[in-house]
């Protein structure tokens, strides 16, 4: 749970203070009480390292023994900040929903408040002393533990789990009991440490200005305050108090920093994998003439030996859009991504061939590259900055690579905004993306594709996030665009009837692999492979018999570290013999334009 | 069980814009439209988990299951105490045989019960909200957008499984979906929601085969088809 | 845009409203008599009673918070119990220091944050330099454990009594401004380069860079035309928030520098027990902060276009 050496120091430190509280005033107690008449407001020396105060107490001493009090200060200020908070947060949940809100916006307006200001106004009220330091630096905790309280709070109990319990009738307290606390009860406890950092730094900020302990008794930061007045003869009488101020805050947030990092996160767990072989080069088959994308033995390696892209070998000609299936998992995004570079960091990209319009990609320059390259992701929303105008979002590609004027660029984006039918071209280049539609947004994404010389037009998933009429419209446009522009698109889908309705060729991947490459119009009827026909017939469609029950595929596939060295299908596969599960099946043609990699395909 | 001029508003927007539905005993009734639609409000609405005015009548105990299966089980429980929820009332032993029960009825062996969510894939949590849904022993089941977080290959079995609880069971169901091929192959009526109201509302083999409104004609001439 | 400022503005001035009722309710909450606690048991009977009566305490209190307000409005504070000084006066005298102070960090912080945040975050996406990570990530944290009151007297101890640079206290040249700054900058600059980094990595990932990155764009106008507006919103956002935090930290450095700023003023009117000073600088103080953070949210509704959108 502590694994970064970050929150090993910041433990270690935390549980140097802890110990320092509880065996220094037994130790030092006594020396630290010790006047010593002729050895009053001493520098360093043998006998006291760090100097006397003015009553010629051993200053290093009463440091060690502040400890004590200084964490318990902190840590009740902190239990009354967070206590505070937490009621603060928890009662909107419970209030009526006006009393609620204001509440809310109380908190939310306190929060901007710095804390140090709340805890002065409680100490005029309060007096001077340790009292009224407490109640402030507690009050100052308070406003943000609601806050965290009141997030927490809201993110559980608006999650479906609780709604299901509401259904059930389970009682208000079971819930409560078993739902929501146990789900936050964590983080806030690991949130106490960040807390009582702060309070113990707030605390030392309080007395250090004279407001907080008063004497006789001392933390560091009344130490350090009575140091701070003999800096300029001896500033090492400064250095103990602040050190340990210094230490126990890095201590504390450390810690504090790596539990809130550890309360944040989702325990999700990376498969480890076995090493995998490498890719076998017989996929790679003959170059394919006057294809815009041709590409043989794709391979996209992890540094953990995670393998999700193995050896795919598919090819786009000019004016034809091939699609590429399968489901989540299967390494269809990533395939799209190695070919238009956008693997991230630690993926690693082989090939044997990756031609774009003949020319390997390793030739091409940066602009050809971002002219001929056009790619469409799933989310409208997300693919363009909402920061710039759309029409100077397409107009860049031309100024950065065609060496185009702002504003013959500008003439163009406009122009090809038309082009994609959207409505008003001039108006929708002046707005921002957010005042567009999705499907508005698609078709701009899309235009944005069409400012260079596209040859390849990748499309991942584009039709995914949109209602099925926004599709169609969607997928008539792509469909429009590759037969004037003569470019070849690479469209992937999980959504094999959408793929059916606009692709000429079908690729379908399997656990990282192709199975199958087809001819649409066999798609229905001419499936070689049996995932490929199970794909099919588990997916209803309009014509699907009601009477039977629908297929499903058992079991499910295989994570990029499962894969073993059999035909990745066969657990799964009503065909399958012993052969299939040691030897596997290579991609091999199957008739005219298809290809299958099956040992029973028929 | 019925829905009587049902509306649901958040703010100055209404979401739904008083529907009226009949669901018969023993059938499945789907609720197709696209996004912004008001589908999903009806489901919470019925499910009485947003304020809404209108009545639904002839259903005491309704109960819901989730579209994002990794969402509706508490990650901190485990899913036979999850099941169990709704059966506090019996004694411990008699929970944990009722419990191995209902995983029998969707399919999930009771070893199953012992397991965190986490455990589980998509399907068989999909499966555990449903069992835990038929713990309550409900009257009306609403399924809001359940597969389509889940693969093609597994969206099959869970279909077939509501289709099969229908039959075994005769439990009314309230199905919800984008997807007009799903809606068609799960349900004996089909009713189209476009803006806030049932537009079209009919047995499921006329809707699809004569459509009456516009919308409805829009819709299903979008839904992709494979070429044969 | 037009609505939500007006909303704003609603909030600042109904936020204000409470303050300044803070404020007066203040000198209420001490418990006995404030003008007793402050000049001491020793205080003859009649003085106290014509400091309460120049006061206004022996009114009604709806009457006192009327003349308050009433005061505030004309711009009058009241009188300091230790000089008799008016405390507007006081306040007109000190301000524009610790303003001065305050502004000079907060610009210092930002630049020198917010490119060494998307440094870090472009060098270590993707768990690329995992050295770099824990370095930047160590470093940060623990600049951000250390109170700035803790930087002061280090830098005074180093600089001014060590190497005798730099002056140890006052405000005098240019120079005097160094130290100060340098201690109350370091803090919030650590913390807003951990969010820039945070930020840029979350835009790193979006799909729009990936496009831009697929329109093979140059490195320099992808990081700053697009990524580097899209990470300015939260960046300022808890910016803004840390300005406020940094006039509260500005106290402790006046303190240490003896800065002519309200900071020691306000020490010394609470350790006086000098109330009606304090009751002035802690409401200008509050101020302060309610308009830092309504200057904030409306230049992050002009900068941000979708700002507006989310509001709703």
């Amino acid at each position: 749970m502590l694994r970064t050496p970050a929150a090993i120091a910041g433990a270690a430190l935390a549980a140097l203070m802890v110990v320092l509280a509880v065996i220094g005033p037994p130790i030092w107690g006594d020396a630290a009480e010790l006047v010593n008449a002729g050895a009053i407001l001493q520098g360093s020396s043998a006998a006291h390292p760090l100097g006397t105060d003015n009553l010629g107490r051993d200053l290093l001493a009463r440091v060690l023994v502040a400890g004590r009090y200084s964490l318990q200060l902190a840590l009740a200020a902190a239990l009354i900040g967070a206590s505070a908070g937490i009621v603060l947060g928890a009662l909107p949940s419970v209030l009526p929903a006006r009393a609620g809100r204001l509440v809310t916006g109380a908190v939310n307006a306190l929060v901007a408040f710095p804390g140090l200001l709340l805890a002065m106004f409680t100490a005029v009220v309060a007096g001077l002393g340790a009292r009224g330091a407490v109640l402030g630096i507690g009050a100052a905790i308070a406003p943000g533990f609601a806050r965290l309280t009141q997030t927490l709070a809201a993110s559980v109990s608006g999650a479906d789990y609780v709604a299901a319990a509401r259904m059930l009738r389970v009682p208000r307290h079971r819930i409560l009991a078993r739902h929501v606390l146990p789900n936050i009860a964590e983080p806030l406890i690991l949130n106490l440490t960040q807390a009582l950092g702060g309070a113990l730094l707030g605390l030392a900020g309080m007395s250090f200005l004279g407001l907080g302990v008063q004497p006789p008794d001392y933390d560091w930061g009344r130490l350090l305050f009575d140091g701070f007045g003999r800096i300029y003869i001896h500033p090492e009488v400064a250095l103990g108090p602040a050190a340990a101020i210094a230490l126990a805050g890095i201590g504390f947030n450390l810690l504090g920093d790596a539990l809130a990092r550890r309360a944040a996160r989702t325990p999700v767990r990376t498969p480890r994998s076995r090493q995998e072989r490498p890719a076998a080069a017989a996929d790679a088959g003959e170059t394919e003439p006057g294809a815009v994308l041709d590409v043989a033995g794709l391979t996209v390696t992890f540094p953990s030996g995670v393998t999700p892209v193995r050896g795919v070998s598919l090819s786009v000609r000019p004016g034809e859009i091939v699609g590429l299936v399968g489901e989540s998992g299967s390494g269809k995004s990533l395939t799209a991504a190695a070919v238009g570079g956008l693997v991230p960091y630690p993926g690693t990209v082989s090939h044997e061939r990756l031609r774009l319009c003949g020319e390997d990609v390793a030739n091409l320059s940066r602009k050809q590259l971002g002219t001929s390259l056009a790619m469409v992701f799933q989310d409208p929303m997300a693919s363009l900055n909402p920061a710039l105008k759309i029409g100077g979002q397409l107009a860049e590609v031309a100024v950065v690579h065609q060496g185009a004027t702002r504003e013959d660029a500008r003439r163009r984006a406009v122009d090809r905004l038309g082009h994609v039918h959207l409505p008003e071209p001039e108006k929708q280049a002046a707005r921002h993306p957010h005042q567009l539609s999705g499907g508005m947004r698609q078709r701009a994404v899309i235009a944005m594709g069409l400012m260079g010389d596209p040859k390849l037009i990748i499309a991942d998933e584009p039709t995914t996030a949109l209602d099925v009429t926004v599709q169609r419209q969607i997928l008539r446009l792509l469909r429009e665009v590759v037969e004037e522009s003569g470019a070849g698109a690479l469209f992937i889908s999980h959504d094999i009837a959408v793929v059916g309705e606009l692709c000429d060729r079908v690729v379908v991947m399997y656990a990282g692999r192709v199975v199958e490459e087809l001819p649409v119009d066999r798609l229905a009827d001419g499936a070689a492979h049996p995932y490929t026909r199970a794909l099919i017939s588990s997916l209803p469609d309009m014509d699907t018999d009601r009477a039977l029950p629908l297929a499903s595929i058992p079991g499910r596939q295989p994570a990029p570290a499962e894969v073993g060295a059999g035909c990745a299908f066969a657990p799964r596969c009503p065909l399958a013999t012993g052969r299939c599960a040691t030897d596997r099946p290579a991609l091999e043609a199957h008739g005219h334009d298809h290809r299958v990699a099956c040992w029973e395909a028929s | 069980m019925r829905i009587d001029d049902l509306t649901v508003r958040y703010g100055a927007f209404t979401a739904v814009d008083g529907v009226t539905l009949e669901i018969p005993p023993g059938r499945i009734v789907g609720l197709v439209g696209e996004s912004g639609s008001g589908k999903s409000s009806v489901a919470r609405a019925v499910s009485g988990l947003v304020p809404h005015t209108g009545s639904v009548t002839g259903a005491s105990r309704i109960q819901m299951i989730f579209q994002d299966p990794y969402a509706s089980l508490d990650p901190r429980m485990r899913v036979g105490d999850s099941v169990g929820e709704a059966l506090l009332h019996l004694p411990r032993r008699a929970r944990a045989a009722e419990v191995t029960r209902l995983l029998g009825m969707v399919s999930l062996p009771p070893e199953t019960a012992p397991s965190y969510p986490r455990e589980l894939s998509g399907g068989q949590r999909q499966r555990v909200a449903i069992a835990r849904a038929l713990a309550a022993d409900p009257d009306l089941l609403v399924a809001d957008e359940i597969t389509s977080a889940l693969d093609v290959s597994v969206q099959g079995s869970i279909l077939n499984l509501i289709r099969s609880l229908r039959d075994r069971t005769g439990l009314p169901i309230l199905f919800i979906s984008h997807n007009l091929a799903v809606v068609r192959y799960v349900c004996d009526e089909i009713a189209v929601m476009h803006r806030g109201r049932v537009v079209e509302h009919g047995h499921t083999v006329d809707l699809v085969s004569s459509p009456a409104d516009p919308y409805t004609r829009t819709l299903l001439e979008a839904v992709p088809r494979l070429r044969r | 845009m037009r609505r939500p400022l007006i909303r704003r503005l609603v909030r600042f001035a109904v936020s204000l409203a409470v303050l300044v009722l803070a404020a007066f309710a203040m000198i209420h909450l001490i418990p006995g008599d404030p003008v007793r606690a402050s000049l001491g048991p020793a205080a003859p009977v009649e003085l106290v009673e014509t400091r309460r009566a120049a006061l206004g305490l022996d009114l009604p209190p709806h009457e006192q918070l009327a003349a308050y307000v009433s005061g505030l409005v004309t711009g009058d504070m009241g009188t300091s119990f230790l000089t008799g000084e008016p405390v507007t006066a006081v306040i007109a005298a000190r301000l524009p220091n610790t303003l001065a102070l305050a502004l000079l960090a907060t610009v210092v912080a930002l630049l020198a944050a917010v490119p060494l945040g998307m440094w870090a975050a472009v060098r270590t996406e993707n768990g690329r330099n995992r050295g770099t990570e824990a370095t930047f990530g160590s470093v940060t944290s623990a600049v951000v454990a250390i109170p700035e009151f803790l930087y002061a007297i280090a830098l005074v101890a180093v600089f001014a009594i060590g190497l005798g640079l730099l002056p140890p206290a006052g405000k005098a040249g240019p120079e005097s401004y160094l130290l100060p700054v340098l201690a109350l900058a370091l803090g919030p600059a650590a913390m807003i380069a951990r969010i820039a980094r945070v930020e840029t990595l979350r835009v790193l990932g979006t799909d729009y860079v990936r496009l831009a990155r697929a329109k093979r764009l140059p490195a320099a106008r992808l990081h700053l035309r697009h990524v580097l507006p899209n990470t300015l919103t939260a960046t300022l956002t808890l910016g803004g928030l840390l300005l406020g935090s940094l006039i509260a930290g500005s106290v402790l450095v006046e303190y240490v520098f003896a800065w002519p700023g309200l900071g020691g003023k306000i020490v010394e009117a609470i350790t006086q027990k000098d109330y009606p000073v304090a009751q002035g600088v802690i409401l200008v103080y509050g101020a302060i902060v309610l308009l830092v953070n309504l200057l904030v949210d409306v230049v992050l509704g002009v900068l941000d276009p979708t700002s507006a959108i989310k509001e709703s």
